[in-house]
C-alpha cells in the first residue's frame, strides 16, 4: 500500500513536470528512409539534439524506402497533413524544386529564424545539387555518396592477378575480368545502382552532358543527351561483359552488394556508402579504388553524389520553422557530420567535417575511405558535373533500366536501347515541363 | 418456376436497396467519377496547380507502345494464372473427393495457401527463385540451367504466374470440391453400372455439372489476376525486366503512386473500367449461355 502511494504521488510528480516541460517545447516532425544500421545513427542525431535543448522536440519516422518517402510526403502534402522535414533523396530533386510554394527554401528558413548558417562551408560538388543556378540552396544536404570501385583481393589472386593492379581504366578492369574468367571466377564483374554509376556518373566523370541545358540546371526544356558514342561505348562494352558470363547483372538497386559482401563478385561498382555493410560482413580482404574511366576522353572530371536532403516544407507555424532552422543548422554541424561520414561511408558533406576526418587519422586506419571525396573534388565542377536537374526522374530511371536490361539479356544492341531511352524520357520531361510550367 | 414477390408501396423495398446503393456510390459512382474527371487533367504531383488538357492524357498513353504492350502481358497473364491454377485446382478436388481416410488433413492442407496474403506469396517465392541466396534458382544452376529473372522476362513472367496461381489453386480448389460433392451419387454410380469409365463419366456428368462453378470460377479468377496480383508482382518484378510483367493495374499504381502522374493514371483507370466492363458483358452474354444451371 505504502508502495503504492509512493508510485502514484511519483508519476502524478512526473506527469506534472512532464505535462509543463512537454507545453513548453515546440514539437516538429521528421520523416526519413533509414532503417538497419543508419536508422540507428539517425536516431542518435535527433536524440541528441533532443537532450542539447529545451526548447524543441524532434519527432522522425521512417516511411518506407526513398521513394516511398517522397511518395507518402507527397500524399500528405496534398492532405494537409505534412512533416515539417522530409527526406528526398536526389532524384526527386527536381519534382521538388519545381514545386514552388510547396517548401520553405533553406537560405529563408534560415534567414527567418535568424539562424547563422554558412551555405559556402558545405563541398559545392554536393551543395550545388541543391543550390539554384542563381547560387540560393533550397535544401539542406544530409546523406551523400558517390560511386567507388569495390574489390575482392582474395578473388583477385585467386584470377592470378595482382591484387594492387592499376584499375584505372574500363580496359584495364576488361583485361582484369578476362583473366578472371578464365581461372573460372563465376562473377568477375558486377554493379549497384546501374544507371546512375554507368551513365549518369559516367557522363559527369566523362564530362559530356546527360542532359542539355546544362544536365537540366538551366531550365525546364532539357532534353536527354545520353546517347553519345562514348556512353554508347560503354553500355556497349557492359552487354558485351555481360553476353561473355564476365558481368553478371543482378537487379536495379544495390542487389548485387549481396554477392560482393558473400565473396562471389571480384569488383563491383557501388556508392562509397556500401562500406558500412562490407566492412561488417566481408570475410576477404577488400579494396576500394576510383571508379575506372576511358582514356582518351575529359575523364577523370569529377563523379557525382546519390542520396538525399532534407527539406522544409511550407505551411508550417513560425515557432515550428524556427525549430525545424534549429535543428538542420545542428545537423550541418563539425561534429556530427564528421561522425556521420565516418559511420556510413557517406561523404562529408561539409569541409570542416573532412578535415576534421582527415587531422584524426580515420583515412590512414581505413585506407580508401578518402577515395570518394577525392574523386568528387579533383577538378572544378563544369556543366556537366554540377548533377543532374530533370523532372520525373524516377520514372526516367526506370526506362533506362528497363533499355538497358535489353542490351545486358542480349535482345537490343546500345545504340537501340539508349536511343530509346533518350527519346521515351524526352516524352516524360515535356510532360513534366507542361505540369510545371 | 422463378418465385417473384411484389411488396405493396415503395418505401419499403426502396429502405432494403438503400445500403446497397449506398454502398455502391460510395465505393463505385464516387471514385469512378473521380477517376473520369481526373483524367481530363494534368496535375502537379503536389496538387499546387492543374491545368485541363481534354482528352491528352488518353493520346499520350495510346501512343505509348509499351502502355499497348501491357494489354499483351495482361492477357497472358491473366489467361495463364485463371487457366493453371483453375485446372490444377480441379485436379486436385477430384483426387480430394475420392479420398476414403483423412480427407479433412488434405483439405485443410490444400486450402491453406489461400490465407496467405499475394504480397506475402511473392516474398516466398522470390526467396526460392532469388538469384543469390534461392534454393530453387541454386538447384537449378546445378542442373546447368541460368536463373535470372531480374533479366529475363519470359521467366520472369513464369515467376509471377506461379506465384499468384498458387494461393488461387486453394482457391479453387475449394468450390471444385464443393462442387464435386454437390453431385448426387446416384448419377454416377448409374452411370459406372451401365459401363461408362471414369473419364467418361468425368466428360459427360461431372463437367457438365460443375459448369455454373466453372463459369463463377472463370470470372473470379480473371478479376482476380486483374487486379489482385497487384501485391506479388509488386514484390516480385516490380513490373520488369523492360516492363514484361507490367500488367494494365500495375502500370496505373506505378504511375500514379511512383511517378506521381495523377493525370495518366487516372486515364488508366478509366481504359481499364471500360474495358473489364466489357469483359463482363462478354463473359455473360456469350459463356453465360453455355452453362447448365
Amino acid at each position: 500500500m505504502k508502495h503504492l502511494k509512493a508510485i502514484i504521488a511519483s508519476i502524478a510528480l512526473f506527469v506534472m513536470f512532464a505535462g509543463t516541460t512537454v507545453q513548453a517545447k515546440v514539437e516538429i516532425q521528421w520523416w526519413h528512409a533509414f532503417g538497419g544500421r543508419l536508422g540507428e545513427l539517425l536516431d542518435e542525431q535527433v536524440n541528441k539534439f533532443n537532450a542539447s535543448q529545451n526548447k524543441y522536440t524532434v519527432v522522425h519516422t521512417r516511411k518506407g524506402n526513398y521513394s516511398e518517402t517522397l511518395n507518402a510526403g507527397i500524399a500528405a502534402f496534398r492532405a494537409g497533413q505534412h512533416p515539417n522535414i522530409l527526406m528526398v533523396f536526389e532524384v526527386g530533386t527536381a519534382s521538388l524544386m519545381a514545386a514552388k510554394g510547396a517548401y520553405v527554401p533553406m537560405y529563408q528558413l534560415m534567414k527567418d529564424a535568424g539562424q547563422s548558417f554558412n551555405p559556402k562551408g558545405f563541398v559545392s560538388a554536393v551543395s550545388g545539387y541543391y543550390t539554384t543556378t542563381d547560387g540560393k540552396m533550397l535544401s539542406m544536404p544530409y546523406n551523400s555518396s558517390t560511386p567507388v570501385l569495390w574489390v575482392n583481393k582474395d578473388l583477385m589472386k585467386k584470377a592470378g592477378l595482382d591484387p594492387e593492379m592499376d584499375l584505372s581504366t574500363w580496359k584495364r578492369v576488361g583485361n582484369a575480368l578476362d583473366a578472371a574468367k578464365a581461372k573460372g571466377i563465376d562473377m568477375p564483374f558486377c554493379t549497384c545502382w546501374h544507371s546512375w554509376v554507368h551513365l549518369e556518373n559516367f557522363s559527369a566523370y566523362h564530362n559530356i552532358p546527360f542532359a542539355t541545358k546544362a544536365n537540366g540546371f538551366a531550365g525546364l526544356d532539357t532534353e536527354l543527351s545520353f546517347n553519345s558514342p562514348v556512353h554508347i561505348k560503354h553500355i556497349q562494352t557492359l552487354g558485351k561483359w555481360a553476353q561473355e558470363g564476365k558481368f553478371k547483372y543482378m537487379g536495379r538497386r544495390n542487389e548485387a552488394g549481396k554477392n560482393f559482401r558473400a565473396g562471389e563478385c571480384m569488383l563491383m561498382t557501388e556508392s562509397s556508402a556500401g562500406y558500412a555493410g562490407i566492412k561488417k560482413e566481408a570475410k576477404f580482404e577488400f579494396g576500394i579504388r576510383h571508379l575506372p574511366y576511358y582514356g582518351g576522353t575529359e575523364a577523370p572530371q569529377n563523379t557525382i553524389i546519390g542520396g538525399s536532403s532534407l527539406w522544409a516544407l511550407s505551411g508550417k507555424s513560425k515557432e515550428e520553422n524556427k525549430a525545424t532552422a534549429a535543428f538542420l543548422a545542428f545537423l550541418s554541424k563539425t561534429d556530427i557530420q564528421a561522425k556521420w561520414h565516418q559511420d556510413t561511408g557517406y561523404l562529408g558533406v561539409t569541409t570542416a567535417a573532412a578535415k576534421k576526418t582527415k587531422s584524426s587519422g580515420f583515412y590512414k586506419a581505413n585506407p580508401g575511405t578518402d577515395l570518394a571525396g577525392i574523386q568528387m573534388m579533383r577538378n572544378k565542377v563544369t556543366q556537366n558535373s554540377k548533377g543532374l536537374r530533370l523532372g520525373s526522374f524516377d520514372q526516367i530511371r526506370g526506362i533506362i533500366d528497363e533499355e538497358m536490361e535489353g542490351v545486358y539479356n542480349g535482345s537490343k544492341t546500345a545504340q537501340v536501347a539508349l536511343d530509346n531511352a533518350v527519346r521515351r524520357g524526352n516524352v516524360l520531361l515535356r510532360r513534366f515541363e507542361r505540369a510545371n510550367k | 418456376m422463378e418465385k417473384r414477390v411484389f411488396f405493396k408501396g415503395w418505401w419499403l423495398p426502396a429502405l432494403l436497396v438503400a445500403p446497397q446503393l449506398l454502398i455502391s456510390f460510395v465505393f463505385f459512382f464516387y471514385p469512378s467519377g473521380q477517376a473520369i474527371w481526373n483524367s481530363l487533367f494534368l496535375p502537379d504531383p503536389f496538387g499546387l496547380k492543374t491545368e485541363f488538357v481534354g482528352l491528352d492524357n488518353f493520346r499520350f498513353l495510346l501512343s505509348d507502345p509499351y502502355y499497348l504492350a501491357s494489354f499483351k502481358t495482361t492477357v497472358i497473364f491473366s489467361t495463364a494464372v485463371s487457366v493453371s491454377s483453375m485446372a490444377l485446382g480441379l485436379y486436385l478436388a477430384a483426387l480430394a473427393d475420392r479420398l476414403i481416410k483423412g480427407a479433412g488433413v488434405y483439405q485443410t492442407l490444400l486450402i491453406w495457401p489461400y490465407a496467405i496474403a499475394p504480397a506475402i506469396a511473392g516474398v516466398l517465392w522470390l526467396f526460392m527463385f532469388n538469384g543469390n541466396i534461392g534454393l530453387a534458382s541454386y538447384y537449378l544452376k546445378a542442373l546447368g540451367y541460368e536463373w535470372n529473372h531480374t533479366l529475363k522476362g519470359d521467366q520472369a513472367m513464369f515467376l509471377v504466374i506461379l506465384a499468384s496461381s498458387w494461393g488461387r489453386i486453394s482457391y479453387n480448389f475449394l468450390f471444385f470440391l464443393a462442387g464435386l460433392q454437390a453431385i448426387p451419387k446416384s448419377i454416377i454410380e448409374a452411370a459406372a453400372i451401365d459401363g461408362a469409365s471414369f473419364w467418361k463419366r468425368f466428360g459427360t456428368i461431372v463437367i457438365p455439372l460443375l459448369s455454373p462453378i466453372t463459369f463463377f470460377l472463370l470470372v473470379v479468377n480473371i478479376v482476380y489476376a486483374f487486379f489482385d496480383t497487384f501485391g506479388v508482382i509488386h514484390t516480385i518484378t516490380s513490373g520488369g525486366p523492360e516492363q514484361s510483367t507490367t500488367i494494365l493495374v500495375y502500370k496505373v499504381f506505378s504511375d500514379g503512386f511512383v511517378s506521381q502522374d495523377l493525370g495518366s493514371s487516372a486515364a488508366q483507370s478509366v481504359i481499364l473500367l471500360v474495358l473489364v466492363g466489357i469483359l463482363t458483358v462478354i463473359q455473360f452474354k456469350y459463356i453465360e449461355r453455355k452453362v447448365h444451371y
